[in-house]
């Protein structure tokens, strides 16, 4: 069913655990769809200098954020924001098509923890203040109100 | 077998020497495979799988009885070829209800009786269930279905071969049970219909099987299930016990060695079920710290509560299609309830149906011996199933938000988790 790539990352899932301090966390996923993944990234002058996951999932979904956090440990931040979930399942020699829904979720993941990290940051520069997420302008909030409704922090 | 694959080739149906002898395999069979489950040869149904003969009891009975009603009611966790064979007349003006299972998977006759109307023609309660081995007291949910004078299908084929059944004891007047039930061939299938029972052919065609199911027989699947049938009717006592013993081992032995485990079905006596180690909006308080009813006993129908040999049971904070490839990698295969092991990447009807939460059901694992397992194997499942769960859980978000004393569970503001549709 999994190729050997997949499996040899499902077998044996690189940079597995959390991060203490992390500039950046994000979780995707929901338990009706079968698979949570959650990553923790460290940033340093823009690299990812660490990336670090914790997944509950089948085979592909435990690859699939092997894979994502090998691809994105030291790359810059905009590098990793272009990573796609097709990059991944491409990556892996391919995912079963009933897989590319819900199991490849890797990067949408490491995108949220690397968003997480950019509020942060803009919160401490107190730049103007944009979302985010849109770049709507916005007064006290760290998002604005349409991207907090879609479960964005 | 062997021969209706190579000389003896004729069709059962042609006069001539050539159908001779597939015509004799044929009979013969039929006569092994009934007095397996104590019914006539001639109401035993030839079919090429437990599905086909599902599909032929539920659309085949309701569609002969459509100009008295067409309300047909079934249990909410019979096997998929029920539930879609009902779907599938709804375009003709059909309708089912499905009867609710409390949290062990049992019907109970007074939920079926609720879910009788007045043009009810069909009533379908499975026997045993395939994925957590609960037995149905099918000969007092009969009983009820007569009452009504409304006739009575029951899917066997997690049943035989594992229990005893005797349906004229049953009193069902349609029964499926396949090959595969008894370690006959694929392609070969039963389904017993009562002597007089109306139905509508769904094949159409020649005058096999007595007009209820035309097509030339797979002879040599059916010479297999009839020699398998034979087989297992002599030795089933046998099989049940050993395979009961070695279930038992895992029921009692596995909760010593994994933490975090819930069984689903019946299980064993006087064992309290613990509650899950958290808890989500949605699951029923019901479930936890109820005290099980006796398993090996015999109930009011004289049947055991759960299907020899067969254990399910969630691990929780692990997903199951996880559980099972590592499982596979020790040389042991099970089977899971979750969605992502299923192709259709939903999780088990039959867990949800028990109150099984939706996250507790992708933690699901089915094991299920047969006639050839043994003690080593339960030892080496019992020995390899722990380090991969601990593994798993090592990596789990979940269980480092329950370590955390969390709610692994909690739905973020903003998200529903709505079950998407299918894919690919």
């Amino acid at each position: 069913m999994y190729s050997e790539k997949v499996m040899e990352h499902f077998r044996s899932p690189r940079n597995v655990g959390e991060i203490d301090n992390a500039d950046g966390v994000g979780e995707v996923g929901n338990p009706v769809c079968g698979d949570m993944m959650t990553f923790w990234v460290k940033i340093e002058n823009g690299i990812l200098a660490d990336v670090k996951f914790k997944t509950f999932g089948c085979g592909a979904a435990i690859a699939v954020s092997s894979m994502v956090s090998e691809m994105a440990k030291g790359r810059t931040v905009e590098e990793a924001m272009k990573i796609s979930n097709a990059d991944v399942a491409k990556e892996l020699g391919g995912l079963p098509p009933n897989k590319l829904h819900c199991s490849n979720l890797g990067a949408d993941a490491l995108h949220r923890a690397i968003e997480n990290y950019l509020v942060k940051k803009r919160k401490a520069e107190k730049k103007d203040c944009h979302c985010p997420y849109c770049d709507t302008p916005i007064e006290a909030s760290e998002i604005c109100a349409p991207c907090k409704a879609q479960g964005r922090n | 077998m062997l021969p209706f694959l190579g000389g003896d080739f004729g069709n059962p149906s042609s006069l001539h020497r050539y159908g001779t002898g597939p015509r004799q395999a044929v009979d013969a069979a039929r006569a092994q495979v009934a007095a397996l489950v104590n019914a006539r040869p001639d109401d035993i149904v030839f079919t090429a799988s437990a599905s086909e003969s599902n599909n032929l009891a539920i659309k085949g009975l309701a569609l002969s009885r459509g100009a008295k009603g067409r309300h047909i009611v079934a249990s909410a966790v019979e096997h998929v070829s029920v539930l879609e064979s009902l779907k599938s007349l709804c375009p003709l003006g059909y309708e089912f209800s499905l009867v609710p299972v409390d949290p062990e998977g049992r019907v109970e006759p007074d939920k079926l009786a609720a879910a009788m109307k007045t043009d009810t023609v069909l009533v379908s309660v499975m026997h045993a269930n395939y994925e957590v081995g609960t037995v149905q007291n099918i000969k007092e949910l009969a009983a009820l279905a007569r009452r009504y004078r409304v006739p009575f299908h029951s899917d066997g084929t997690a049943a035989v071969g594992r229990i005893s059944v005797d349906i004229a004891d049953l009193g069902v007047d349609a029964y499926t049970f396949p090959a595969m039930s008894v370690y006959g061939p694929k392609g070969a299938a039963a389904l017993y219909l009562k002597q007089g029972t109306r139905i509508q052919s769904l094949i159409e065609g020649g005058f096999q099987e007595r007009n209820r199911r035309a097509g030339t027989e797979d002879v040599a699947a059916i010479a297999g299930f009839g020699a398998a049938a034979a087989v297992t009717k002599t030795k089933l006592p046998e099989w049940s016990a050993a395979m009961t013993r070695l279930a038992q081992r895992i029921f009692t032995e596995l909760p010593k060695k994994l933490d975090h485990i819930v069984f689903t079905g019946p299980v064993p006596a006087g064992r309290v079920q613990p509650p899950f180690s958290s808890t989500e909006s949605g699951g029923s308080p019901s479930r936890a710290g109820r005290v099980q009813p006796p398993f090996s006993s015999t109930e009011s129908g004289g049947s055991p509560s759960r299907v020899p040999g067969q254990v399910s049971v969630v691990v929780e904070f692990v997903e199951g299609e996880a559980m099972l490839l590592f499982l596979d990698d020790e040389g042991i295969a099970a089977a899971s309830g979750s969605s992502c092991s299923a192709k259709t990447l939903k999780a088990s009807h039959v867990l949800l149906a028990m109150d099984l939460p939706h996250t507790k059901a992708q933690s699901s694992l089915v094991l299920t011996m047969g006639k050839d397992t043994t003690d080593a194997d339960v030892s080496l499942f019992l020995e390899k199933l722990p380090p991969i769960a601990a593994r798993l859980r090592e990596i789990s978000p979940l269980y480092a938000k329950f370590k955390k004393g969390e709610d692994p569970y909690a739905v973020k503001p903003g998200e529903t988790y709505e079950e998407h549709g299918e894919h690919g």
